[in-house]
């Protein structure tokens, strides 16, 4: 245990406190999309991490079709268009998984009433069946005989290995906070993340469709008297996780530049872990949680070394659960007022 | 009700699932006698399965022992887990932390700072983890039903961190050399000498014609590398006599306090069952088995654990057998993970694409039938009921 690591001088703790924030609202926009299907169905989505996962590879995509497959590095602002281009499709992708997930694997259950745990494990297989069907991308193309063609994109052999680097963007420093220099890229990560979670909270509070689903999450039934049509709301919560999956997608690929087809699985516990610390079914409770586990987990890492990291992330959930046994905010999608 | 399973596709799936539950409620109600025969019938055939090595289920590409041995562990552990999340309702996805502990508990007694018997080690190592599980329960069964899945999931994974950084628990490069089961009428003496009381020979098949193989013999009760018969044997032996408890326990009225607990908390807390301590119960009851099946694992042919047996991803494997076989049911449980087990080992031929055919069928099962494969009684009486009352309303009968 090394408490100097972190307290040591005000820079490092500036650092890790901002490494943390900028990790922590990923997580915090992979954990809206549990939190949005927990408040509505009370279901665990297990398979949302893959959701996030095909993102990543929709944004690898788009920069392998757009700058090929150079290891060259640009600067922010000369990978913007391809970006946004990007963004566009994880969301476009991200949101397909999600529906597909949602039609193959949950609505039959739903319609007969299943108990929740059978959920649970229809949405594990399926987590496993998309993984690996992303490992095996190289054998598909394979089938139809695009194997060389699409090399780039399936990496013919070897799937299943780390992604090549397609998202080379150098951070720039902007500013300086005690001896930390803020690059453009943590400031991108956090604004859009921010700007995106008040756009959905403002979705749900004040709009038809979010009034349509605080309804069916505090009372299903009595909202589908009132004339909520059910299966769209349920298609909605999962549309808005896949797109806000797919957006958290484009902010990790920008930091980490590297994705796999398991990359989906620790992030999505994490993600999960997130939702369930901040209160899960709790749209906000959802953005506190993700950073307070992002920068909890990375001072956790500072002081008893990074292999720790994930033990600090699950012993703090502990902690917090017997101190608040419903979360930091314990406030379900239902209740959330306006 | 939009009746899915009227649609075309649907049916005969349908009508198979019917005719299971038909087979199975005629089993149910067949004298004692007839019952117990047939069982003791099974029990034989499970015993001499990995020596007669019926074509079509003998794995080809993997020691068919072998694969009854990973078989049978994953039938205890679905066992010990039907404890929890069958019968007391709890849902753990961090089961495998027990697991490992149970075989860590060995490995460190056993060749790493100790050099114990494995009998020895055995009683030790369900203690510990029985301890565990109550460490781990008496703080987080307080917490609300849902949120127990996540705090669990972290504790599988907590436990797999610690024992892959930990030296005194042989970080990443695990505990190798681990005893073996202490073999009866003397022990291997590699390269000729098998040990044991006696040998049994094994059937080889040619296609549907048998052979008796002399070359390749079992020795009873001896323990070596060799050979993972003998220790599915004693897995075997292990697993039948936790289902004789499981079986006590469930009629008692420790089992009725579970299942008042898992069907209403509070109106169970009113008739005056202390709802925690019973989970709390479950909990422990549930990790001790969980840590025995880990114990004999580590113990197994090869003698060997490492942090990389332990990945998160068994935890979910593990809840879908018990799921998949039939939640609260133990032959269910114990039918779960055997298939959970073998399908994947038996289908290595598909090598890359095991997983995933896996994962769609998992998804397929679920949905074709949500109450699994195998469930209780009740619940099975609970679904006809239900049907009888949406053949009464009619098809028009909405059920959301």
């Amino acid at each position: 245990m090394d408490l100097g690591a972190l307290f040591g001088s005000f820079d490092n703790f500036v650092s890790f406190t901002i490494g943390g924030l900028v990790f922590g609202a990923i997580y915090a926009l992979i954990a809206l999309g549990y939190t949005m299907v927990y408040g509505v169905l009370q279901l665990i989505n297990f398979a949302h991490s893959e959701v996030f996962m095909y993102g990543t590879f929709a944004v690898a995509w788009t920069f392998i079709f757009v700058h090929g497959t150079s290891d060259a590095s640009w600067s922010l602002g000369e990978a913007l268009p391809t970006l946004l281009l990007a963004l566009v499709m994880a969301m476009l992708v991200s949101a397909g998984v999600a529906l597909l997930l949602e039609r193959a694997a949950y609505r039959p259950l739903l319609k007969k009433g299943a108990p929740k745990l059978i959920a649970l494990i229809s949405a594990i297989g399926a987590s496993f069946a998309l993984a690996e069907a992303m490992g095996l991308r190289d054998r598909f193309a394979g089938w139809v005989g695009l194997e060389d063609d699409l090399a780039n994109y399936v990496s013919p052999g070897k799937a299943r290995d780390v992604y090549s680097n397609p998202v080379g963007i150098d951070p720039k420093g902007l500013f300086d906070i005690g001896g930390y220099t803020v690059t453009d890229v943590d400031l991108l990560i956090i604004v859009a993340a921010l700007l995106m979670m008040v756009a959905l909270d403002q979705f749900v509070r004040r709009t038809r469709f979010g009034r349509g689903i605080r309804a069916t999450a505090q009372d299903p039934e009595s909202a589908a008297l009132m004339g909520v049509n059910s299966t769209r709301v349920v298609q909605l919560t999962f549309l808005i996780g896949g797109l806000m999956a797919g957006a958290a997608a484009t902010l990790y690929m920008m930091k980490i530049g590297s994705t796999r087809q398991n990359a989906g699985f620790i992030l999505g516990v994490k993600a999960f872990t997130a939702a369930v610390m901040g209160g899960i079914g709790n749209l906000r409770g959802a953005l506190l949680g993700g950073l307070v586990l992002g920068v909890m987990e990375n001072w956790g890492a500072a002081v008893f070394g990074s292999q720790w990291r994930d033990v600090v992330a699950f012993v703090l959930l502990v902690l917090i659960l017997l101190v608040r046994p419903s979360g930091l905010l314990g406030e379900s999608l239902g209740k959330a007022r306006a | 009700m939009s009746q899915t399973s009227s649609a075309p596709a649907g049916r005969p799936l349908r009508r198979l699932g019917l005719w299971w539950d038909h087979v199975v409620d005629r089993f149910g109600r067949l004298p004692m006698a007839v019952k117990l025969l047939v069982l003791v019938l099974v029990v034989a055939l499970v015993y001499a399965l990995p020596l007669l090595r019926p074509p079509v289920i003998t794995t080809q590409e993997i020691d068919f022992g072998g694969v009854m041995f990973g078989c049978a562990a994953y039938a205890l552990i679905a066992l010990g887990l039907n404890i929890v999340i069958g019968y007391a309702g709890l849902l753990d996805l961090g089961y495998i932390g027990f697991y490992a502990t149970g075989a860590y508990t060995v490995g460190v007694l056993t060749s790493f700072h100790w050099h114990w018997p494995f009998f020895f080690a055995l009683p030790v190592a369900i203690a510990v983890t029985m301890l565990t599980g109550v460490l781990l329960g008496a703080p987080t069964l307080r917490v609300r039903g849902d949120y127990l899945a996540i705090v669990t999931l972290g504790f599988g994974e907590i436990i797999r961190i610690c024992v892959k950084n930990i030296e005194w628990l042989g970080a990443s490069s695990g505990i190798k050399d681990i005893a073996h089961p202490n073999s009866i009428g003397g022990g291997p003496k590699p390269p000729f000498e098998k040990g044991g009381l006696f040998s049994i020979p094994r059937l080889e098949w040619d296609g549907f014609v048998p052979s008796v193989d002399r070359d390749h013999t079992t020795a009873f009760l001896s323990f070596g590398a060799v050979d993972a018969v003998p220790y599915y044997w004693l897995l075997l032996t292990a697993l039948i006599l936790v289902l004789f408890a499981d079986r006590l326990i469930k009629s008692s009225r420790v089992g009725r306090a579970w299942e008042a607990t898992r069907e209403d908390e509070d109106a169970a807390e009113l008739m005056g069952v202390p709802t925690f301590r019973y989970k709390l119960l479950a909990f422990a009851m549930g990790a001790a088995i969980g840590g025995m099946s880990g114990a004999f694992y580590a113990s197994g042919q090869s003698g060997y654990v490492s942090p990389d047996s332990f990945l998160l991803l068994y935890s979910m494997l593990f809840v879908a057998a018990v799921i998949v076989g039939g939640a609260g049911n133990r032959w269910g449980a114990i039918l779960g993970g055997v298939l959970v087990y073998y399908l994947p080992e038996r289908f290595r031929e598909f090598a890359d694409y095991r997983i995933l055919v896996f994962g769609l069928a998992l998804t397929t099962l679920a949905i074709w039938r949500p109450q699994g494969l195998l469930p209780p009684r009740r619940a099975r009486r609970v679904l006809r009921a239900e049907e009888e009352i949406r053949e009464l309303e009619g098809e028009g009968a909405v059920n959301v």
